[in-house]
């Protein structure tokens, strides 16, 4: 055996220690990014989710003024803290339409009563397959859709309020 | 000490049931295709399509809310007709790679293929030279 093979085994060991010790003290990032950035909002057309809003469908976001498609459920807690964030967009002048994931009328009539209404409109997918139609993989998320119906951002999470100017800047871009 | 451990078992366990639906499971999340081929097909595909929110699992092997929502849909469409692996692509369309657990070839998991090969190529390239020695040696003695 040569001389330098006696360090084979010990550096195969270093170069796995390197590798389990970076997995392990920076774990890789779990969020699922949508593929869907820059390609077309797919077609759907969504049932309205309570009497005061109107449905919504894909021909919505068509009109020529970039909007806001927020994913939203009464049942999901981050989107209670979303909420004022969502209503100071709406007040900036923002439209926001929502489609409320898995959820009930009545559900989803306490929860816009108790936590303000900042939808233009809203529909309701019982089955959440808008969020496979869009690359969405959980509640809340948002997307920025341009005035030709063009996804052209993808928020994870809930919008914190500092990211208020970031999300403006990002509907302004898509204008 | 019996009604701290109470309440906090009561605690931890209604923790986790805080953020559920309360909706019942899409039609086909939990009941199978009437047609035994589709559903064989329809569960074969399930396998390898991996859970959004639960991420080491299967979506046939999750009970998180939107992995019946995706078991719907492959079935509803396989229903339909849709073939698997159209079903598949469509998914990764919008989910990247990421959603599927049969591995493509690309140009970043192209080593993953040839390493094998590799790997084989080199082990037959030692022992043949290690018998041919071996042969020299022997012939020579």
């Amino acid at each position: 055996m040569k001389h330098w093979a006696i360090w084979l085994p010990l550096a195969l060991f270093g170069l796995l220690f390197a590798v389990f010790a970076s997995g392990l003290i920076a774990p890789g990032d779990r969020t699922i990014a949508s593929q869907m950035i820059g390609k077309p909002l797919p077609d759907f057309d969504l049932p309205q989710a309570v009497p005061d809003r109107p449905a919504l469908a894909k021909a919505d976001f068509t009109g020529g003024k970039p909007k806001l498609l927020n994913v939203f459920a009464s049942w999901c807690v981050p989107c209670i803290a979303e909420a004022p964030v969502l209503a100071e967009l709406a007040k900036a002048g923002v439209e926001i339409d929502g489609v409320a994931i898995r959820d009930r009328t009545a559900d989803v009539q306490q929860f816009l009563a108790r936590n303000g209404n900042p939808y233009t409109r809203i529909g309701r997918d019982d089955v959440s397959k808008i969020q496979f139609d869009l690359g969405s993989s959980g509640v809340p998320e948002t997307f920025v859709i341009n005035g030709k119906g063009i996804i052209t951002y993808q928020h994870i999470g809930e919008i914190r309020a500092d990211q208020v100017p970031m999300i403006l800047q990002k509907l302004k871009e898509a204008q | 000490m019996i009604r701290a451990l109470v309440l906090f078992l009561s605690i931890a366990l209604a923790a986790p049931l805080a953020a559920q639906d309360s909706l019942p499971p899409a039609p086909y999340a939990y009941k199978q295709l009437e047609d035994p081929a589709k559903e064989k097909a329809a569960q074969d595909l399930m396998m390898t399509l991996r859970c959004l929110t639960c991420q080491s699992q299967s979506i046939a092997d999750s009970d998180a809310p939107m992995a019946g929502d995706m078991r719907n849909q492959v079935r509803e469409r396989i229903a339909r007709g849709e073939d698997p692996e159209a079903i598949r692509a469509w998914l990764i369309e919008r989910y990247g790679d990421w959603v599927s657990y049969e591995p493509r070839v690309t140009t970043m998991t192209w080593p993953l293929f040839a390493a094998p090969v590799v790997l084989l190529l080199l082990a037959a390239i030692i022992v043949r030279k290690r018998f041919t020695r071996a042969r020299a040696q022997g012939g020579k003695s």
